[in-house]
C-alpha cells in the first residue's frame, strides 16, 4: 500500500519534471524536417511546412519567420538550413546555435512566394495559439483580433476548444464573433451569438462592424434588430466613457493650472502682491530640472530614474531664493502700491527671461521622462497616461502640504496673523518683514516645484512662464483671493470646463470662451467664488 | 492772439508742446522733401516713418495716461484698442489693393482666396470707403471699451482686478485673431498694402503726409486731453483717483466718469493704431500680445503718469532707446527694459516730468534760501551738527 503510494508520487514527480523540462528547454526542431526545406521545388513547400507544423514544436517558429522574411538559406555543399539575418550572426536553423566561419557566398536562399508565406504565417499563428506559454497565446490571439481576417476563423475555433484560461477564452470568443460577423456564410445562430459577444465587448471596432452588419441586406430582420440595439447600447456606453475621458482630461489640465497657480495663491491671495514674475519662477524650476538631468547624464547615469526627486528640492531652493531676493530687494519698498508692484515684477520677469535665454539659448530644452512616468493605464474605456496621473497626484499633494503648513505650523500661524492684522501681529512680537519675505519665498518656491512637474509635459523654453501666467491669475481670481480651497476648485472647474468646450468649439475658441466667462464672472462676483468676508476685504 | 489764448488756457509747457508738434508736422516733411540729401538738415526717408511710428506710440501712451494717470484705472489691455484701430485701417488698405494682389481677385483679399472663401464676410462690407474705415477706427475700440467698461465699472471692479481682466481681454483677442476662421488674416495679419486714398504708400510724399498727420493728430488729441483734465470733469477724475468712495458719497456718478474716460481713451488708442498701420505696412495679432500693452504702461511711467506731457516724452524716449539697443546690442535690450521697469517704480514714481519738477522746486527753494541769506545776516553755524553746514 505504502510503496504503491510512493510509486504514485514518484511518477507524478516524474511527469512534473518532464513537463517543466519540456517548457524550459524546448526540444530542438526536427533536423530532418527542417533540412527538407532546402530540397524540392516551390510547389512542395506547403507540404513541407505542414509537416513541420504537425510537430507542434515551438522551435520551428523562428525558422518559418525567417522563411517569410527571406532570411532562410541553405549551405550549397551539404544542404544544411541556416538563418542569416541582415545583421548579426548566422544561426543553425534546426538547433538554434550560432554558426561561425561561414561565408555568404556559400549560401543559397530558400525561395518563397506569397502563397508559401501565407501558409507559413498560418502555421506560426497555429503554433503560437497552441503554445504552452499563456503570454504567447495571448499575443497570438490579440494579433488575430486586430487583423480580424476571415481565414483565421478555423484556427480560432480550434484554439477555443483547447483553451483553459477563462480570460483568454472570452477574448477568443470575441475574436470569433468579430470575424464571423463579417462571414457571409455564417448561420443565423452564429450571428446572434456574435452580436451578443460584440455588444458586451463594445469599443470602436465592434461598433464599426455592427454598423456595417446592419447595413447589409442579406440578413434576417431579427438579427438586424438585435444588431441595431447593440449599436445603440455601444454608442451610449461610449458616450458615457467619452464624458469620463473628458472629465479626466479636464482634471489633468486643472492639475496643471493648480500647480501653476498655487504659488500665486500665496503671493497674490495671501499677501496681495501681484507677482508678474511668477511664471518665471515656474520656468526656473523647469530649467533646474534640465540642469539636474544634464549633470546626471554626464556624471551619474545610474540615478536618472531619481532625477525628478533630486530636482524637486533644488527647484524649490532656486526659485525660493530668487523670490526671497526679489522681496528684500524690490517688493518691500512697494507695499501698499499694488500697481507699481505689478510693473516692477514685470521688469524682473523680463530680466529673468533674458538671463535664461542668454545662458541656455532661446530653443526648447529636452527634459527626459523617467521610466515610471511614461506609459498609460487603461481603465474600462478610459485611457490614463502615467505622467498626467502623477502630476494630478503631485498637485494634490502639494496642495495638501501647503494647507498643513498654513494651518498647523508656527510659520503658518504667523503668516495668517500678519495677513489679518499687520500692526497687531507686529505688536505681538512677530517680525513681520521676515514673515513677508519668507511667505514670498514659499510662494516662489512652490512655483519652482511646479516647474519640475511641468517640465515633464510642456516645452522647457524661456517663454514657459508666459504661457501660464495669465491662466494662473484667472484661476486665483476666479477661485477667490486669499482662499486656497478656492484655488483648487477654480483650477479644476476651469480645466474641466475648458475640456468640455473643446469638442464643440476647438481648443483656441474654448480658451477664449473660458476667458470671456471669467471676465463676465468677475463682474458678477468681483471677489471670486469663495470670497473673503468681513473688513479685511476692504483693505 | 491764438498763442495768447493757448498760453492762458493750457499753460506754458503744454502750449509749447502743441506748437512744437505742429512745427515738426510741417518742418520734418519739408526737410525730407524739399532739401537735397547732402544738406545737413535733410531728414532721410527711412527716418520719417520711424518717427511717425513713435508719434503713434506717444498717442497710445497719452491715451493710457488719461485713464491711468487721471482715473487710476491701470489698463493692461490698451494695446487691444490700438490693434483694433489698426485692423480697421488695415481692412481699408486691404480692400484698396483690389486686383493688384497675388491672386488678383477684385474683391477678396489674398488670404481669403488662399483659404478658398467664396465671398466677403459681412464685417468686411463698407471697408472700401475711407470714411467708413475712419468711423470704425473710432467706433470699434470705443464700443468695446464702452461695453467692457460698463460691465466692469458698474460692478465696481477696481485696482489690480481690473488690470488683470483687461489683460485677459487682450489675451483673448490675441487668441481670437490668430484663428484663420476669424477672417482677419490669422497668423499673418493684414499686409502688402499698396495705397491710401489713391496715393502710393511707398512714395516719400505719402509717408511725409502720414507723418504730418500723426504729429497733428497727436497735437489735437493732446489738446483734447489737456482740455478735459483742466475742466471740472478733470477735477472729478483726479478726485476719484485719490478717494473713489468719497467722490461717490458726495454724489458724483463715478461709473459714468470712468466710463467716459475709458471710452475716449480707447478711441484715441484706436486713432493711434490707424495711423500706425499705414506707416509700418503690417498689422498682425502680435499687436494684441499682453506684453505690448504692459510696455505702453512703462512708457507712461517713465515719462510721468498724470502729466499728459510725460507719457509722450516717455514713449519717444523708450522707443528711441529700443530702436538703438535692439540694433546695437540685441541681447541687452530686455535687460535694459526690465531694469527700467524696476528702476522707474522704485526711484522715479512720478517719472521724468516728476523728477524735473522736483528739481525745479528744489532749485527754486535753494534760490529763495540764498536770497534770504543775502538779505539777512548769515546765521551762526550750529555747533552740534557739523554736516548741515556744508
Amino acid at each position: 500500500m505504502y510503496s504503491k503510494l510512493l510509486q504514485l508520487v514518484a511518477s507524478a514527480l516524474l511527469v512534473v519534471v518532464a513537463l517543466s523540462f519540456q517548457s524550459a528547454h524546448a526540444e530542438p526542431a526536427p533536423q530532418q524536417l527542417v533540412n527538407a526545406l532546402a530540397t524540392g521545388k516551390l510547389k512542395q513547400k506547403p507540404a513541407q511546412i505542414e509537416a513541420l507544423a504537425a510537430t507542434k514544436n515551438p522551435a520551428i517558429i523562428p525558422v518559418l519567420q525567417a522563411l517569410i522574411e527571406g532570411e532562410l538559406f541553405y549551405l550549397k555543399n551539404d544542404g544544411q538550413v541556416v538563418i542569416a539575418p541582415q545583421s548579426g550572426p548566422m544561426i543553425d536553423a534546426a538547433t538554434g546555435k550560432p554558426l561561425s566561419g561561414l561565408n555568404k557566398s556559400s549560401l543559397k536562399k530558400i525561395k518563397a512566394n506569397n502563397k508559401v508565406r501565407r501558409i507559413a504565417r498560418a502555421a506560426i499563428a497555429k503554433l503560437t495559439l497552441q503554445s504552452p506559454v499563456l503570454a504567447e497565446r495571448q499575443a497570438a490571439v490579440e494579433a488575430l483580433f486586430k487583423a480580424a481576417k476571415p481565414e483565421s476563423l478555423s484556427l480560432l475555433l480550434e484554439a477555443q476548444k483547447n483553451e483553459t484560461d477563462p480570460q483568454l477564452q472570452t477574448r477568443l470568443a470575441q475574436a470569433i464573433a468579430l470575424i464571423s460577423l463579417q462571414d457571409k456564410a455564417a448561420t443565423a445562430k452564429a450571428q446572434q451569438a456574435a452580436i451578443a459577444q460584440l455588444r458586451s465587448l463594445g469599443g470602436q471596432q465592434a461598433l464599426a462592424l455592427l454598423q456595417a452588419f446592419t447595413a447589409r441586406d442579406d440578413i434576417a430582420p431579427q438579427e438586424k434588430e438585435a444588431a441595431t440595439r447593440a449599436v445603440e447600447a455601444i454608442e451610449k456606453s461610449m458616450a458615457l466613457w467619452g464624458i469620463g475621458q473628458n472629465v479626466w482630461y479636464g482634471l489633468s489640465l486643472g492639475s496643471v493650472l493648480l500647480l501653476a497657480a498655487i504659488g500665486l495663491a500665496i503671493t497674490f491671495g495671501v499677501m496681495g502682491i501681484i507677482n508678474m514674475a511668477h511664471g518665471e519662477m515656474v520656468m526656473l524650476g523647469a530649467y533646474t530640472t534640465f540642469v539636474v538631468q544634464e549633470v546626471i547624464r554626464s556624471s551619474f547615469p545610474g540615478v536618472f530614474e531619481y532625477s525628478l526627486a533630486i530636482a524637486l528640492p533644488l527647484a524649490f531652493l532656486v526659485a525660493g531664493s530668487v523670490g526671497f531676493a526679489m522681496e528684500r530687494g524690490i517688493i518691500r519698498f512697494l507695499y501698499g502700491r499694488p500697481l507699481e508692484t505689478l510693473l516692477a515684477t514685470w521688469g524682473v520677469s523680463l530680466v529673468l527671461q533674458q538671463a535664461v535665454r542668454s545662458i541656455f539659448g532661446p530653443t526648447n530644452k529636452q527634459v527626459g521622462n523617467p521610466e515610471w512616468m511614461s506609459g498609460a493605464y487603461e481603465l474600462g474605456g478610459l485611457m490614463l497616461t502615467a505622467n498626467r496621473l502623477w502630476i494630478l497626484a503631485f498637485a494634490l499633494l502639494v496642495f495638501a502640504l501647503l494647507l498643513v503648513v498654513l494651518r498647523r505650523t508656527r510659520f503658518g500661524l504667523q503668516m495668517r496673523a500678519v495677513t489679518q492684522n499687520r500692526r497687531m501681529a507686529a505688536s505681538m512680537g512677530i517680525r513681520t518683514p521676515w514673515v513677508d519675505a519668507f511667505t514670498f519665498a514659499l510662494g516662489s518656491g512652490i512655483a519652482g516645484i511646479a516647474g519640475v512637474a511641468l517640465s515633464q509635459i510642456a516645452n522647457v523654453s524661456p517663454n514657459l512662464g508666459q504661457t501660464y501666467i495669465i491662466d494662473s491669475f484667472m484661476v486665483v481670481v476666479f477661485g477667490g483671493v486669499g482662499n486656497l480651497w478656492g484655488t483648487l476648485v477654480g483650477a479644476m472647474t476651469l480645466g474641466v470646463a475648458n475640456k468640455f468646450l473643446e469638442p464643440y468649439a476647438g481648443a483656441v475658441l474654448a480658451k477664449i470662451l473660458t476667458l470671456v466667462f471669467i471676465i463676465l464672472f468677475i463682474q458678477k462676483r468681483p471677489r471670486g467664488l469663495f470670497a473673503q468676508k468681513g473688513r479685511a476685504v476692504e483693505a | 492772439m491764438i498763442t495768447a489764448k493757448l498760453l492762458s488756457r493750457f499753460g506754458l509747457s503744454a502750449s509749447a508742446l502743441i506748437v512744437a508738434l505742429l512745427a515738426i508736422a510741417i518742418l520734418f516733411p519739408l526737410a525730407n522733401l524739399a532739401l537735397p540729401p547732402e544738406n545737413p538738415l535733410h531728414v532721410p526717408s527711412h527716418l520719417l516713418p520711424l518717427l511717425g511710428k513713435y508719434l503713434c506710440y506717444a498717442m497710445l501712451a497719452l491715451a493710457l495716461d488719461l485713464v491711468w494717470g487721471y482715473c487710476g484705472i491701470l489698463s493692461l489691455g490698451h494695446g487691444a484698442f490700438f490693434a483694433l484701430g489698426g485692423y480697421a485701417m488695415g481692412m481699408y488698405l486691404m480692400r484698396q489693393i483690389g486686383p493688384r494682389g497675388v491672386y488678383a481677385d477684385p474683391i477678396l483679399p489674398d488670404f481669403m482666396v488662399f483659404l478658398n472663401w467664396q465671398e466677403l464676410p459681412w464685417f468686411w462690407y463698407g471697408f472700401d470707403q475711407f470714411w467708413f474705415a475712419c468711423l470704425m477706427v473710432l467706433l470699434v475700440p470705443g464700443a468695446l471699451a464702452f461695453v467692457f467698461g460698463w460691465f466692469a465699472f458698474r460692478s465696481r471692479v477696481t485696482g489690480v482686478y481690473l488690470s488683470i481682466i483687461t489683460q485677459a481681454l487682450t489675451y483673448a483677442l490675441l487668441l481670437a485673431f490668430f484663428r484663420n476662421d476669424m477672417g482677419f488674416g490669422g497668423n499673418n495679419g493684414l499686409t502688402d498694402f499698396k495705397e491710401i486714398l489713391g496715393f502710393s504708400l511707398q512714395a516719400d510724399s505719402t509717408r511725409a503726409a502720414l507723418f504730418a498727420a500723426s504729429a497733428i493728430m497727436l497735437a489735437l488729441t493732446f489738446a483734447l486731453c489737456r482740455a478735459i483734465t483742466l475742466s471740472k470733469l478733470g477735477k472729478v477724475m483726479q478726485a476719484l483717483t485719490n478717494a473713489e468712495n468719497r467722490v461717490r458719497f458726495i454724489g458724483y456718478r463715478v461709473e459714468h466718469v470712468k466710463l467716459f474716460a475709458f471710452t475716449l481713451s480707447a478711441m484715441i488708442a484706436g486713432i493711434a493704431g490707424a495711423l500706425y498701420v499705414p506707416q509700418v505696412g503690417i498689422i498682425n495679432p502680435g499687436e494684441f500680445a499682453p506684453a505690448n500693452s504692459i510696455e505702453v504702461v512703462i512708457w507712461t511711467a517713465v515719462g510721468g503718469r498724470g502729466t499728459l506731457l510725460g507719457p509722450i516724452f516717455g514713449a519717444l524716449l523708450v522707443n528711441g532707446g529700443k530702436s538703438y539697443f535692439t540694433a546695437a546690442f540685441p541681447e541687452v535690450w530686455l535687460f535694459a527694459l526690465g531694469a527700467l521697469f524696476i528702476a522707474v517704480t522704485l526711484f522715479l514714481p512720478k517719472g521724468i516730468v516728476g523728477l524735473v519738477t522736483q528739481l525745479q522746486e528744489r532749485f527754486a527753494a535753494r534760490k529763495a534760501a540764498a536770497k534770504r541769506q543775502k538779505q539777512t545776516a548769515p546765521p551762526a553755524k550750529p555747533a552740534l551738527n557739523p554736516e548741515a553746514a556744508e
